[in-house]
């Protein structure tokens, strides 16, 4: 597989926003699924879409302190949903939020092939921070499976190239 | 300053967030303390980490600059001062010595009874460094924490009386909940009436003694002690003195009677945290340092003879509480619960409560607990005489033989051997001089005591010279076994 990733001035690189219904109604929507789906089929759980879905709007909108609040909001949501202490994805996400439109600022990131890569190495940087902070802040013996974070990787890496291109339809431009 | 947050605008709006959520999630998380096996909150830790250093070096500081205004500058009238201290250790050293006899009296009559008693056996010394800052939270911090050994519930103290308790406990410190704080209690006793009651604060850092029914009476001035009973002070620690007392308004059946703490709760730097104690029955092999010489008395004296349905009890080593002298066998046998000295617990009290041992019930039972010493090592001396043991009252303190009747210890036998120390006699044991059952002058002791004039020499066994005996009166139906001694230990008619 070819990766394009072609490196561009701010003044090339388009800028998007949202609709307050996409905005809000992606994220739900992501939220719903993520909870949802994998009390049927277990197996999905593997894919992330909160993830994938802060991923999306940061690097759309390419501005790092709406895609850090885009990426806590989400991911304390989520944390509220999983059980666990609250704060936990959120803290990750918010990271995953600044970096992903941190680089949406430099890197052309419409590509396919640089969605993937983008999504890889975000999903893998998530799993990090959320195994980090499970065990140095909660004090949980997180086990760390390098197999399962890389299949998940690739997963979600090849899932964010097909939901990105739909979610693409809701860009406005800025 | 505005072109420094233009500038790291993203940055700084991603380090606000993510604390927000990291101390969001510090107040969830709760870090199991395997000390104190509960949980306490991370954000709890890491605020007390954060202050605890600070406080700590505020007050190193102020300790550093007033040690060196002591130690430098603060020196005149020390000599004057270290010659007033010398004479107070004097009379301390006096004052103790009479109080360890008067302790050992009370561990004996307390083993006796079967009375179990906490003891203070390990403590660390913690300096305040912080306190709650809060007028309604009365807490405080110190500098000790569970790597100092610091568990929850640990009761903290300071010579004047108790401060309270343990709450929490951090790596480097802990936080003590005061006893005026509303939150705390503690069991307590009236000294004087005996009343047992619970301390507890309030809002204002108050300290007040409930659950005493109202028709009790209770004096100004009283003092107040710990019960023991909360299993976290032990017993008899000072706690306060009534200011006052009246009825409670809430419970009008009870008194609400106001305490001033002993100790200066406004004013703590240093306190004890009492790490270890020990719940036991006092035993007087316990003791350890000092054994009267009256009670190696009371061991010689001859026991009952064992009853065939109990073989077990000759097992029992002497100085064990579990022998046949429960009050109520002293009830019934007239034998004094009283007397600690004629009635030893391992063997003489046990003895004297059950059966009459061969030197008079009546003698044992007036005998006091101020035996003298010195006269007792002499009876202890002619009973191992006449028990084929050595003479020498050294010897019979640190040679027991199979011919006593008291199973005696190796522990018994380092005791006795203290026991055979002169020693300084002290006033109490003065007054009760010679009212032991059997007390004489033993020349080990002729440094402090001269030989009493109306003790007789015992020639028979060959006592040493000096050493008066009278013989001992026995018992008609007391059985003598061929290797126990006869108790021809010397006396004095009782006053």
């Amino acid at each position: 597989m070819t990766v394009a990733v072609s490196y561009t001035s701010r003044e090339e690189i388009e800028v998007h926003k949202f609709s307050w219904a996409a905005s809000l109604g992606i994220p739900l929507l992501a939220l719903v699924i993520q909870t949802f789906v994998p009390l049927r089929l277990n197996f999905l759980a593997i894919f992330d879409l909160p993830l994938l879905v802060t991923i999306f709007f940061a690097v759309s909108r390419r501005r790092p302190v709406p895609g850090l609040i885009t990426g806590a909001l989400i991911g304390t949501v989520q944390d509220a949903f999983t059980g666990h202490q609250i704060g936990l994805n959120g803290i990750s996400k918010t990271l995953i939020g600044y970096l992903a439109a941190s680089l949406g600022v430099k890197v052309d990131v419409d590509n396919p092939g640089s969605r993937f890569l983008m999504t890889f190495v975000f999903y893998l940087a998530h799993q990090f921070i959320y195994a980090a902070i499970d065990v140095v802040l909660v004090g949980a013996s997180q086990p760390w499976s390098w197999s399962h974070v890389l299949i998940g990787s690739v997963l979600n890496g090849l899932l964010a190239v097909v939901i990105f291109t739909f979610l693409d339809r809701l860009k406005l431009r800025a | 300053m505005e072109s420094f947050f233009s500038r790291y605008k993203n940055p700084l709006v991603l380090m606000a967030v993510l604390f927000i959520q990291v101390v969001g999630l510090a107040t969830q998380v709760k870090r199991d303390d395997p000390h104190s096996g509960r949980g306490i909150r991370l954000i709890r830790i890491w605020s007390v980490s954060a202050i605890t250093p600070v406080e700590r070096a505020f007050v190193g500081t102020g300790h550093f600059f007033r040690n060196t205004w002591h130690n430098y500058i603060d020196l005149h009238d020390v000599r004057k001062q270290n010659r007033d201290l010398q004479a107070e250790l004097d009379r301390m050293r006096l004052e103790q010595a009479r109080l360890r006899e008067d302790a050992e009296q009370g561990r004996r009559l307390q083993a006796l009874l079967g009375f179990r008693e906490k003891l203070i056996l390990q403590s660390i010394v913690a300096q305040v460094i912080g306190s709650s800052g809060s007028e309604q939270s009365h807490i405080i911090q110190i500098d000790k924490g569970y790597r100092a050994g610091i568990k929850t519930d640990m009761a903290v103290i300071t010579p004047d009386g108790i401060v309270g308790k343990v709450k929490e406990v951090f790596p480097l410190s802990s936080q003590v909940l005061m006893i005026n704080d509303k939150d705390s209690g503690a069991g307590v006793i009236l000294q004087r009436s005996r009343l047992q009651g619970i301390i507890k604060g309030t809002n204002k850092g108050e300290l007040f003694v409930s659950d005493i029914m109202s028709d009790e009476k209770v004096e100004p001035g009283e003092q107040v002690i710990t019960s023991g009973g909360d299993r976290i002070y032990p017993k008899g620690l000072p706690v306060g003195t009534v200011i006052n007392a009246g009825v409670d308004h809430e419970a009008e059946t009870f008194l609400a009677i106001k305490v001033k703490p002993s100790a200066n709760l406004n004013r703590l730097e240093e306190v004890l945290v009492i790490t270890k104690i020990e719940e036991q029955v006092p035993t007087v092999s316990q003791e350890g340092t000092r054994v009267r010489a009256a009670d190696i008395l009371a061991e010689r004296l001859p026991t009952v003879p064992k009853k065939p349905e109990k073989p077990d009890d000759k097992t029992k080593p002497a100085g064990t509480t579990t022998v046949p002298g429960t009050p109520d066998q002293h009830k019934k046998t007239g034998a004094s619960a009283t007397n600690p000295n004629g009635a030893r617990p391992p063997s003489g009290a046990g003895n004297a409560g059950v059966a009459p041992s061969p030197g008079p019930p009546t003698r044992a039972g007036v005998a006091r607990g101020g035996v003298e010493s010195p006269s007792a090592v002499g009876n202890a001396t002619n009973k191992n005489q006449a028990a084929g043991t050595p003479k020498n009252p050294a010897d019979s303190a640190t040679k027991k033989t199979g011919a006593s009747n008291s199973p005696g210890t190796a522990d018994q036998a380092k005791n006795n051997d203290h026991s055979a120390q002169p020693r300084a006699a002290v006033p109490h044991d003065t007054a009760n001089k010679g009212q032991a059952a059997g007390t004489t002058k033993n020349p080990a002791d002729s440094g402090t005591k001269k030989p009493s004039t109306d003790t007789k020499k015992k020639p028979a066994d060959g006592t040493a010279a000096g050493t008066p005996v009278v013989p001992k009166p026995k018992k008609p139906d007391q059985p003598k076994p061929s290797d126990t001694a006869p108790p021809d230990i010397s006396e004095k008619p009782p006053r």
